[in-house]
């Protein structure tokens, strides 16, 4: 999708997963594509049940038993899906790294924290023990831990919610990854913690030329950082573009509808919110057409039918899923667009 | 500030004591609410905006904690009073908390729930049932659609008007909001804010709003409060605050607020945060380790509050008086 790059670090194409339940099987994502170049970031946005970490989880292989993924996802350039587990895991391993929300739940409580960062390096890169601890112990500097070396040896309790998502970032880079994905990383950290734990991403995403996936339900926390965006909603891609580029110019209404139920720094006080009214689709019994359909303002006989596909705007790599997608603005004069800060 | 305060705090201070040490939790906190008045309360989390709400409505542990000050509610002391009054109080003093559904049980029928406080006061069953209505009404419920229906049978927005229609009730004159949309999505947020907006008119019900959310708290707020470690370092209007904010901590919090604003690629700085202890007091300005502009002064005295040049009162030796960069009114 963008010409520029050479092989696509991660893609996915005609991406399905299903679950079964007692309701009935549930939808949870359909019809994924996307492309992922090197050096890139992608964003992924969406309300909860949207699917983004079922995406994430399903892409690394470690969804919950039962989800059945279709399609094709190709980590550089492999197919995924056509891999034996071990093989699969192995090749994830090696070359992605990943970081949740909850640090303490990633963490063993038991063991000390610079075992915890080498672990996948002695496993997939072969690391004596000596050249393990010091790689481990020059990546816990890297990402701003003080005292390096006495901190090797402490335990996770140790640190604070902020240190220990760094600990985690440290841990995820042990095997030099093509591919870091934070998931809510950032989530349940202070803003001012938050804001010191996006620039570390943003810095070694640009320092290792890695590429980037933020997962997030907080737009505020991609806009200026990721340089592709997809918008989840209800399993479904409904719009995936250049960042600035959807900000600037949402073409699909749900899209458009979160980015204005969103208190802005500049509204004074006691301003109306715009709201969403309704409640995200049912995923175990799914109307047919747009999901997004039953809560649009703007919706016609033919949205509750007919899935819209999506369909590109004068920005070519700017994609929607909209039957009656928002008008395009007009691209302001560059020195509009310049912001004062 | 009006003049009608319905609350008066005067020196708040709550301490915890674990294993014979004593924490200050909040120190020395001074503030007034006026009536169908909002006051933020903003921080990062230890700051001491939770302790403060429950302090207010005495809804502290009793064990190892002591409050002193006072909290005056339309002249009478709450710290003070007898618990058998302070309960008849509470018809008067409601509070919100983040996660409704650990506040309900979850085996009692949503009206059950949203009658509780009226049970309580006595109300007889004629009129408990009017007012539960009318209070499912004011959040949008209609009482006959969910009557019956037990908390899990509702969603994260739901549970949390229903918790909002548990409070309004009794008829209120103040509710201390703790976190109430922190939970929620966007689209469910905006709702619950709009909400809470509309209540707050409509029945002139002053609030205190509690949040890590600044862009939220700027929004529903008419005054904030900014608490650094238990104590306040800035208070005055919304607009004072967000506009041209004095301390140095207030600048930190609003500069990391993640803005939804695409047009320009954020740089990231290596800065890093090094939060002093809290056991360990380190005596004079408690912002100093993290603060660009601490100098000898603020190792030595404790800044207090006094008048900014924006209007606002402030504790720091070096306040800003330039409006902040990038800020709209």
């Amino acid at each position: 999708m963008y010409s520029e790059a050479a092989r696509p670090i991660l893609s996915c194409a005609a991406m399905t997963c299903e679950m079964d339940s007692v309701s009935g099987p549930l939808q949870i994502l359909q019809d994924i594509n996307f492309t992922l170049a090197p050096r890139r970031a992608l964003g992924i946005v969406g309300e909860s049940g949207a699917g983004k970490s079922m995406l994430v989880k399903a892409i690394m292989g470690i969804a919950p038993k039962g989800l059945k993924t279709k399609g094709r996802i190709e980590l550089d350039g492999q197919d995924l899906l056509a891999l034996k587990p071990k093989q699969r895991a192995w090749l994830i391993g090696r070359k992605v790294g990943i970081v949740f929300q909850n640090p303490m739940t990633s963490l063993n409580p038991f063991v000390q924290i610079g075992r915890q960062i080498e672990e996948a390096g002695c496993i997939h890169m072969g690391l004596s023990k000596a050249d393990a601890r010091s790689r481990a112990i020059e990546l816990l500097s890297f990402v701003g831990i003080p005292d390096p070396e006495d901190c090797y040896d402490y335990y996770p309790h140790q640190f604070s919610g902020g240190m220990k998502q760094r600990i985690m970032i440290a841990a995820a880079l042990i095997c030099q990854p093509d591919l870091l994905i934070a998931d809510e990383a950032t989530t349940a950290l202070d803003v001012t913690v938050q804001k010191e734990v996006l620039d570390l991403l943003q810095t070694i995403q640009a320092e290792r030329q890695m590429s980037m996936i933020l997962v997030s339900h907080n737009l505020g926390v991609v806009a200026g950082r990721t340089d592709e965006i997809l918008v989840l909603y209800g399993g479904n891609v409904v719009e995936y573009g250049p960042t600035a580029e959807v900000f600037r110019n949402p073409r699909h209404r749900y899209t458009e509808a979160l980015l204005s139920a969103m208190p802005a720094m500049d509204q004074p006080a006691h301003t109306r919110l715009r709201t969403i009214p309704g409640q995200p689709p049912n995923l175990a019994n799914r109307p047919a057409g747009c999901p997004f359909a039953p809560r649009c303002p703007s919706a016609q006989a033919v949205c509750h039918e007919i899935m819209p596909p999506m369909s590109a705007g004068i920005h070519p790599d700017h994609r929607f899923a909209c039957h009656f997608p928002l008008a395009e603005l007009p691209r302001p004069a560059p020195q509009e667009v310049a912001h004062v800060q | 500030m009006s003049s009608d305060a319905i609350l008066e705090v005067q020196n708040l201070s709550v301490s915890f004591t674990r294993a014979g040490k004593e924490m200050k939790a909040v120190d020395d906190v001074s503030f007034t609410v006026g009536a169908g008045e909002t006051l933020g309360l903003v921080g990062e989390s230890g700051s001491g905006k939770t302790t403060i709400g429950r302090a207010l409505l005495r809804l502290l542990p009793n064990a190892n904690t002591t409050a002193k000050g006072s909290v005056r509610y339309k002249g009478q002391d709450l710290i003070t009073l007898p618990s058998e009054d302070m309960r008849r109080m509470r018809d008067r003093l409601q509070m919100i908390f983040q996660d409704p559904l650990s506040s309900f049980n979850p085996r009692r029928n949503v009206e059950d729930i949203v009658a509780e406080g009226l049970v309580i006061q006595g109300k007889p069953a004629g009129e408990r049932k009017a007012r539960v209505q009318s209070a499912l009404a004011d959040v949008g419920f209609d009482i006959d659609l969910v009557a019956g229906r037990k908390p899990h049978q509702f969603s994260g927005g739901q549970c949390q008007r229903i918790a909002i229609a548990r409070s309004l009730a009794v008829e209120p004159e103040l509710i201390v909001c703790d976190e109430p949309v922190a939970s929620l999505d966007v689209s469910v947020q905006a709702q619950v804010i709009n909400l809470l907006q509309d209540i707050r008119e409509n029945r002139n019900l002053a609030l205190i709003f509690i949040s890590h959310d600044l862009a939220v708290v700027k929004n529903v707020s008419d005054r904030v409060a900014v608490l650094y470690m238990g104590r306040i370092v800035e208070i005055g209007t919304g607009p004072q605050i967000y506009t041209r904010p004095a301390h140095p901590y207030t600048r930190t919090l609003l500069e990391a607020v993640p803005v939804v604003d695409a047009t320009r690629k954020i740089e990231p700085d290596g800065k890093r945060t090094v939060m002093p202890s809290r056991n360990r007091p380190q005596g004079g300005c408690a912002f100093r380790s993290r603060c660009p502009r601490a100098t000898e002064i603020c190792a030595e005295v404790v800044p207090t509050l006094r008048t900014a040049p924006g209007g606002q009162m402030v504790a720091c030796h070096h306040p800003h008086d330039e409006p902040a960069s990038g800020m709209a009114a």
